[in-house]
């Protein structure tokens, strides 16, 4: 069993099986598994899922269609958009 | 996909597939759906699954009621786990005019047989500890409101629509309505064309352009609101806490994060769909003053979507006068995802039997025509 998403917990087979079941761009195995939505935002395993989804259906990386990327990349507290006067 | 069908259905969120599965339970699988993007991709899967019944109109309370008993009811039915939670919804308010009114909404609730009921700003503590009360002068409180996982709950409404005959299309996209003497005669899409009797619109946001394309103007207009989700955390809120002088909503999902949104009066009517830092500034700001202490936690991520507005904030639902077999299912206004499993069993019932369970001819396209009377529960 291989962990491919960290931070949600999600292994190999399962992302496997959830293209399987036709689940077959990033942004429906992002709803589906959640993965990528953790908070590394997919820096460790959208690359992975990536090359797994177009080896899977015989693309290119490239012709896949990209997910977006959601602000704020990395995990900072809410404080910090508020008041500059406030801690 | 099959080049025929009884009924085409143009959108692929909960009501899309809602009505799919509605139509087939009633032994009607002679069916298309179309989705231009993947299944949920628009509002359904940007919402923040609240399931909420205390509205102030009749109708929003009656469609939200029953379709509170179907979440109930649902993972047996659809075999998912759609991750709901009743946990209540608290509505708060420091604004003393609004507190009269909220009685008075109250009132009515409870007369159509929800168990809401106004509570003290102690009560409201005792349910969310964190609460700073000395901001409020008095909330709603109804246990049986919560929240869902919108994605699940379409996943399973189309599975088991396919199970039973539904071809379901995703990345398929609506490019034309032929029309023949009133009567809807194909659904042309960027990869066949679709004979068809009945076409159900449930394109959201986008219900508008696709009446055009029959020659119908609706008053449906896109309005962007963002949302943003935290870490996951210890359970910390059972309730969704939701101010609607502010405009900000909030609750923790069974996994730990905590997802929440804050609408913006000044917000035009638009397709942008882009997130900004002001929405995350107003978040944050009003968070802190219901619950100060909130305001640690941290953003992971934020996105929006689009509420489909009406002019009175009710769907529009039903047959469209001047293209006989054009059914309506939208305009909710920002509440799709709580009230459409008790709308899309009663298009199915309309277009299987005629006839619906609960009259809804009050929430047919022409009511325009005439005053209406608005709900004034709606973020934003």
């Amino acid at each position: 069993m291989k962990i491919v998403c960290r931070c949600e917990d999600v292994t190999e087979e399962e992302i496997i099986e959830a293209i399987d079941q036709g689940h077959t761009t990033l942004d429906e195995l992002k709803k589906y598994l959640r993965v990528g939505t953790g908070p590394c935002q997919g820096r460790t395993c959208l690359k992975v899922i990536e090359k797994m989804l177009a080896k899977k259906l015989g693309k290119n990386i490239d012709d896949l269609e990209k997910t977006t990327v959601r602000p704020p990349l990395k995990p900072i507290p809410l404080y910090i958009y508020g008041d500059e006067d406030e801690e | 996909m099959r080049n025929k069908a009884e009924v085409v259905i143009i959108g692929g969120g909960i009501t899309g597939c809602g009505a799919a599965y509605n139509l087939a339970k009633k032994g009607l699988t002679d069916v298309i759906l179309l989705e231009k993007n993947f299944l949920s991709s628009g509002a359904t899967g940007r919402c923040g699954g609240g399931i909420r019944q205390q509205f102030t109109t009749e109708w929003n309370i009656k469609l939200a009621m029953e379709s509170v008993k179907r979440f109930e009811k649902m993972n047996d039915e659809l075999g998912v786990d759609i991750e709901h939670v009743q946990g209540g919804y608290l509505v708060i308010t420091d604004d003393e005019k609004e507190a009269e009114e909220f009685k008075k909404n109250v009132k009515l609730q409870n007369k159509l047989g929800l168990d809401s009921k106004f509570i003290t700003p102690s009560e409201a503590k005792e349910i969310v500890p964190y609460l700073n009360e000395d901001n409020i002068l008095g909330a709603t409180f109804c246990q049986s409101d919560g929240h869902a996982y919108p994605f699940r709950v379409v996943q399973g409404y189309a599975k088991k629509a396919e199970e039973m005959g539904v071809d379901i299309n995703k990345f398929t996209e609506v490019k034309g309505i032929k029309k023949e003497n009133n009567r809807i005669k194909s659904v042309v899409t960027d990869k066949r064309e679709i004979k068809t009797n009945i076409v159900v619109n449930a394109a959201g946001a986008y219900s508008g352009d696709i009446a055009n394309m029959v020659g119908i103007e609706m008053p449906n207009k896109p309005f962007r609101h963002e949302i943003l989700a935290t870490e996951r955390y210890k359970h910390i809120l059972d309730p969704m806490i939701i101010s609607f002088k502010y405009g900000i909503y909030f609750s923790q999902q069974r996994h730990g994060e905590i997802v929440g949104g804050i609408g913006d009066p000044d917000e035009p009517s638009s397709y942008n769909i882009k997130s900004s830092l002001e929405f995350v500034e107003r978040f944050t700001e009003a968070l802190g003053k219901i619950v100060p202490a909130f305001k640690n936690l941290n953003i992971v991520r934020q996105w929006a979507g689009f509420y489909d507005v009406t002019p009175d904030a009710q769907p529009i639902l039903g047959y469209t006068e001047g293209v006989d077999t054009f059914i309506q299912a939208n305009g909710y206004s920002g509440h799709g995802f709580m009230l459409a499993p008790r709308v899309t069993e009663l298009i199915a019932e309309l277009i299987v039997d005629g006839k619906t369970s609960m009259p809804i001819d009050e929430l047919n396209l022409k009511r325009f025509e005439g005053e209406t009377v608005g709900e004034a529960y709606v973020v934003g």
